[in-house]
């Protein structure tokens, strides 16, 4: 079992979730985040001063896996988050040691 | 406001109702229009009960300026200090009512007018005997009107100290504001005082001067006195913007302003006379125009419509409008309203270079635009009315209008700067003026008043 975790532009988020549905996963879940990476910030203007943005919202996205469909679901967040300019965001995919589903205590694939 | 002549006023409202209340009474009787005389024998206490029935409207509108106040305050400042701004503005609100009440009004409007009482007033106080009554209105609905301006004049100050001021702090000041400074600023002018007893009688008519100038003053004051909050300038020392919480707060805040307005200037009328209408179109196109005009002018600067701005370009141009939105034609209307809008702009880039923090604009919208729209009577003036307002430059008047008009702002501007300039010195040497880094850091929602103004039902709080 895989964790596939996913920083994207939060407004690709609803692409993302219908491609997700569509290629099978199960679930995940979404939580708003701030960051920044090579992006950098940008500069928005307020009564007549400026101010420096170095954290820009993002929605991280996360769903545990099984091992044989993580490539799959890799390839389907690059595809429906990626607009080509900076920004888009990452993916990345780290193991996990055990699942457990807490209402019926099922683990592994199961819990899935 | 203040003494004037009600030209043709009653008989033209006497006129309109006529034709409306007293048709079979009148009509019946005989074909020929009634005379003015007929009519107010048919319909005795008419006008009393109007005039007081309007002012009293128009006093609940300028209580409702308060909520505005509210909204644009909490808007453009942090969520953190949420709960604080609207505390400061309730608290305001509740200690100007009982201040004016029991002193305020008295030295406003008690007492003589010769020798001292032309600067201070003293009689009727808890607006009991010797109450000062204006035209028909009863002592109770001149007073509950004034006092709805009392609290205005001093909530304008609570913006420009958002965000870093001790509660207690600003309690002191609000007690002071509106028991002694402001109650003096009105005596001079509407008190029947020395700048109505000029030769060319100054010419407030709902205040750009005696409200607005005076609580844009004292916010100058105390922004001053209190120093940027963190993190304003850079270490460069260039101003930074700390963006408000909620714009549509403050947006709905500005409308809710405007609504108040009306009874705000026309309420100054003081009766149900009909050039109401006209105070209130004079205010509408002042207001639209002052919008109008900061929404270009941001545009222009920065390739952006700000919109917290052209917010503070509708106040703009309805704080103009106060002092003439009786006396200046509609056109002199229009312009005040569009340079209003103009120097709003350039008036907050001003004090945001020269580090004087004023979170909402407040210095700028009531003190500069306050300065700007009472001269501009000495300039628009279409009303020439012996004792109470002469024609302005621009309509054959001459310069006397405007030199009383410089006399007045100059020196409200100069006696509320020093007084609040050393009652701020005193609050800040006895029970403190500033909170603490640490607080202003977290906010002062939970170190001032226990809890935040926003979110401790969330489960992670």
């Amino acid at each position: 079992m895989k964790l596939i975790t996913a920083i994207i532009k939060p407004f690709k988020l609803d692409e993302v979730k219908d491609a997700l549905k569509a290629a099978n996963v199960t679930g995940i879940t979404v939580t708003e985040a701030r960051g920044f990476g090579r992006q950098g910030g940008h500069v928005e203007t307020y009564r007549g001063a400026e101010y420096k943005v170095d954290l820009i919202p993002k929605v991280r996205l996360e769903m545990v896996v099984d091992d044989a469909v993580v490539d799959g679901v890799v390839d389907v967040i690059v595809k429906s988050a990626g607009t080509g300019k900076i920004g888009d965001g990452k993916v990345w995919i780290s193991d996990v040691s055990r699942v457990v589903r807490i209402r019926t205590a099922e683990e592994g694939r199961d819990a899935i | 406001m203040k003494p004037f002549t009600r030209k043709g006023g009653v008989a033209t409202l006497v006129g309109t109702l006529g034709a409306v209340a007293l048709p079979a009474m009148v009509r019946a009787a005989e074909d020929a229009p009634p005379s003015l005389d007929e009519l107010q024998t048919l319909v005795p206490g008419l006008q009393v009960t109007l005039d007081n029935m309007f002012v009293l409207v128009a006093t609940v509108l300028v209580v409702f300026m308060h909520a505005g106040f509210v909204l644009v305050e909490a808007g453009l400042t942090r969520a953190k200090n949420a709960g604080n701004i609207v505390m400061k503005n309730l608290i305001n609100f509740s200690i100007g009512a009982v201040a004016f009440f029991a002193v305020g009004f008295a030295i406003a409007f008690g007492g003589d007018f010769d020798g001292i009482g032309a600067y201070i007033g003293g009689g009727g106080w808890f607006v009991g005997d010797g109450a000062f009554a204006y035209g028909n209105l009863t002592p109770f609905t001149f007073f509950i009107f004034q006092a709805a301006f009392a609290a205005t004049a001093a909530t304008i100050v609570s913006g420009a100290m958002a965000e870093r001021t001790k509660f207690g702090g600003y309690v002191a000041y609000a007690l002071i504001m509106t028991a002694v400074i402001y109650p003096i600023v009105v005596r001079w002018q509407w008190g029947g005082g020395w700048l109505y007893q000029l030769s060319t009688p100054f010419h407030d008519f709902a205040g750009s001067t005696i409200v607005h100038l005076c609580g844009g003053v004292a916010a100058f004051a105390a922004a001053r006195a209190l120093g940027p909050r963190l993190g304003r300038y850079g270490a460069d020392g260039k101003p930074r913007a700390i963006p408000g919480h909620s714009i549509p707060f403050a947006i709905v805040g500005c409308f809710i302003l405007l609504v108040g307005w009306f009874g705000f200037n026309a309420g100054s009328q003081l009766g149900a006379d009909p050039v109401i209408g006209r105070i209130a179109t004079t205010t509408l196109v002042a207001a639209g125009a002052g919008a109008v005009m900061a929404a270009m002018v941001t545009r222009l600067q920065s390739g952006k419509t700000d919109v917290a701005m052209t917010g503070n370009g509708l106040l703009a141009g309805l704080v103009g409008i106060t002092a003439g939105c009786y006396a200046v034609s509609t056109i002199g209307a229009l312009i005040i309203g569009l340079v209003s809008g103009v120097i709003v702009v350039f008036a907050v880039n001003f004090f945001d270079k020269i580090k004087v923090d004023d979170p909402v604009g407040a210095i700028s919208v009531h003190g500069v635009c306050g300065a700007f729209g009472t001269i501009a009577v000495g300039l628009f003036s279409n009303e020439e009315s012996e004792g109470f307002v002469a024609k302005g430059l621009f309509y054959g008047g001459g310069t006397d209008q405007l030199v009383s008009q410089i006399i007045g702002v100059v020196s409200v501007a100069a006696f509320v700067f020093v007084v609040s300039t050393v009652m701020f010195a005193v609050i800040k040497a006895t029970v403190g003026l500033r909170v603490s880094e640490q607080e202003e850091r977290e906010g002062l929602d939970v170190h001032e008043h226990g809890s935040p103004g926003y979110g401790s039902d969330r489960a992670m709080a």
